[in-house]
C-alpha cells in the first residue's frame, strides 16, 4: 500500500497519528502531518484506511492498494 | 424545492419528551430522505439545515462554503453573535483557507497527539483527586459540579496558563456567550469582559513568559506576527471550547452509562483500546453539538437534488448526522463495541475541533476511573427530574445528582 499526503491541506487534527502511528506523525510546532514511510508496513493497512476515512481535510491518499 | 414553505420549523428545536439522548424528531425523521431541509431561525431567515452525514462532508470540504460570519446573510446563532461578529478580528473561527490555515497552525502545537498523550497522567491524577473530594463529601453530590466541569476547566486552564482562581469569572461570561437566548447587549458585554481579561493576561506574559500557551501567543505578539487582540481571541476560543464541551460529554456520558447497565458492564471490563472505542461511540451517540455549526454559501451549490444559492445560510447539524442510517447501522442503539469512528462529534473539514485529542484523553480517563473509584455510583434522582441543556449550543445536563 503506497501512501501520500498533502501537507498544505492538513489542519493538524491528529487523527492519522492516532490511527496509524507507524505511518503518520505530527510536526511539533504546528501539528502538520509527517509521513514516516510512503509504504505502509504489514499490519498497518487497516489503520491507514481508517486515517483516510477520518481525515477531516481529506489530505491522505492511498495510491496503490496491495 | 428552493423556496422555503411557510410552515418551515423553528430551529433550535427541543428534543422529544422522554428521549433526552436523541436529536429532535423533526430533524431525524427526514434525514435519509431529505438530508437537507429548511428551518427558520431567530431573525426570521430560513437557512438550509444539513442533517445528512455524507452531505455534511461534501459541504464542509467545499471551498464555496464559508465560515466568515461577517458576510451579509450569515445565519448567526443569536442576536448577540450577530452583534459581535463585525467586531471580531480575523481568527481561526471566522476565516476560510488559506488565511484560516495560518491561524490554525499557530494554535495546534499544544494539541498534537504526542503532547496530549504526555498529559494523560495529569488528567488521571486530577480525576482521582476530584473523585476523592466528591466521595469524602455529602450525598447526593452533583457530578457536574464535582467532576464534569472542574476537570476540563483545570486542564485547559493549565495548558493555557490561565490562573484557575479566575475560572468562576470566565465560566460565567462564557455561559452568556453560548446561551441561545442571550441578548445582543449581554453577549457584547460578556465578550468584552473576557477579551479584556485575556488581553491583560497576554500583556503580562509578553513581559514575563511562562511555560504555557498564552506565553506562546505572547511571544508571537512580541515578534510582530500577530496583535494582542488576535492573541486574546485565540486564547478565548480555546478556553471556552475547552471546558464547556468536555464537561457536557462527562455529565451526559455518565448519565447514559448509568441508564444502560449492559453498556456500563462492557466498559468496566474494557481494556484501553476498547475504552477508546467506547468513547468514540459515546461521542457519536450523545451528539452534544446540537446548536448546528453555521456557514454561508459563496456560490450556487448543487447537492442532494437541491440548489443552495450564493448568499444563503447553511446550518450543519452534527447530532442528527451522527444518527444517519445510511452511515451507521442501528444508529439509535448505544453500542460501545461498534466502530463509530466516522462520527461528526468534533465536526468535519478544516474547522474540526482543535482540542479533540485532549477531549479524547479526558473522556478515556474519566469514564473508567469514575466507575472504578466509585463502583456503587448511581443516579440519586430519576431521569425525568434532570434538566437538560435544550437551549444551549452544546447539549448536556445542568446538574447530575449522584449517590454511592
Amino acid at each position: 500500500m503506497r501512501v501520500s499526503i498533502e501537507q498544505d491541506k492538513c489542519i493538524g487534527a491528529g487523527q492519522c497519528a492516532l490511527a496509524a502511528p507507524e505511518v503518520f506523525d505530527q510536526r511539533d510546532e504546528d501539528g502538520v502531518v509527517v509521513l514516516l514511510t510512503p509504504s505502509a508496513p504489514a499490519g498497518t493497512q487497516d489503520g491507514v484506511r481508517h486515517a483516510v476515512a477520518v481525515c477531516p481535510a481529506a489530505a491522505i491518499h492511498i495510491d496503490v492498494e496491495d | 424545492m428552493t423556496e422555503p414553505a411557510t410552515d418551515v420549523p423553528y430551529f433550535p428545536m427541543p428534543r422529544a419528551e422522554g428521549c433526552p439522548f436523541d436529536p429532535p424528531p423533526p430533524l431525524r425523521t427526514t434525514v435519509a430522505e431529505r438530508p437537507l431541509s429548511r428551518v427558520r431561525i431567530w431573525n426570521g431567515s430560513t437557512p438550509w439545515i444539513v442533517t445528512g452525514h455524507r452531505e455534511q462532508r461534501a459541504l464542509l470540504a467545499d471551498p464555496r462554503v464559508s465560515v466568515d460570519d461577517r458576510l451579509p446573510g450569515f445565519p448567526h446563532w443569536h442576536e448577540g453573535m450577530a452583534a459581535m461578529a463585525p467586531h471580531r478580528p480575523d481568527a481561526v473561527f471566522n476565516t476560510d483557507p488559506p488565511v484560516h490555515t495560518q491561524h490554525r497552525r499557530r494554535m495546534t502545537a499544544p494539541f498534537t497527539v504526542k503532547r496530549v498523550q504526555a498529559m494523560r497522567p495529569v488528567v488521571q491524577k486530577m480525576t482521582e483527586d476530584l473523585l476523592d473530594r466528591m466521595v469524602a463529601g455529602p450525598q447526593p453530590a452533583d457530578l457536574v459540579e464535582a467532576l464534569a466541569l472542574p476537570l476540563p476547566t483545570l486542564m485547559i486552564s493549565e495548558i493555557l496558563g490561565v490562573p484557575y482562581e479566575d475560572h468562576e469569572f470566565f465560566q460565567k461570561q462564557a455561559a452568556i456567550g453560548i446561551d441561545s437566548n442571550a441578548t445582543g447587549e449581554a453577549a457584547m458585554k460578556a465578550f468584552a469582559a473576557q477579551n479584556e481579561y485575556l488581553a491583560g493576561l497576554v500583556q503580562k506574559r509578553m513581559a514575563a513568559p511562562q511555560d504555557d500557551v498564552v506565553s506562546d501567543f505572547a511571544a508571537r505578539v512580541n515578534a510582530g506576527e500577530i496583535g494582542v487582540a488576535e492573541a486574546a481571541q485565540m486564547a478565548l476560543g480555546l478556553l471556552v471550547a475547552g471546558h464547556e464541551t468536555s464537561a457536557n460529554m462527562i455529565g451526559l456520558g455518565t448519565l447514559v452509562l448509568l441508564e444502560n447497565p449492559d453498556q456500563l458492564a462492557l466498559l468496566r471490563e474494557a481494556d484501553d483500546d476498547a475504552v477508546a472505542n467506547a468513547v468514540e461511540e459515546l461521542l457519536r451517540y450523545l451528539g452534544i453539538i446540537h446548536g448546528a455549526q453555521r456557514r454561508i454559501a459563496t456560490a450556487d451549490i448543487d447537492i442532494a437534488g437541491e440548489v443552495i444559492r450564493a448568499g444563503e445560510g447553511i446550518l450543519i447539524e452534527f447530532a442528527t448526522a451522527n444518527r444517519d442510517p445510511r452511515t451507521f447501522d442501528r444508529p439509535d442503539e448505544l453500542d460501545v463495541r461498534r466502530s463509530a469512528r466516522e462520527h461528526h462529534a468534533f465536526g468535519y473539514g478544516a474547522h474540526q475541533c482543535i482540542g479533540q485529542q485532549l477531549a479524547r484523553v479526558e473522556l478515556q480517563v474519566v469514564f473508567p476511573t469514575i466507575f472504578r473509584r466509585v463502583p456503587a455510583l448511581r443516579l440519586a434522582t430519576t431521569i425525568d427530574q434532570i434538566r437538560f441543556k435544550q437551549d444551549r449550543l452544546a447539549y448536556g445536563v445542568y446538574e447530575l445528582p449522584v449517590a454511592w
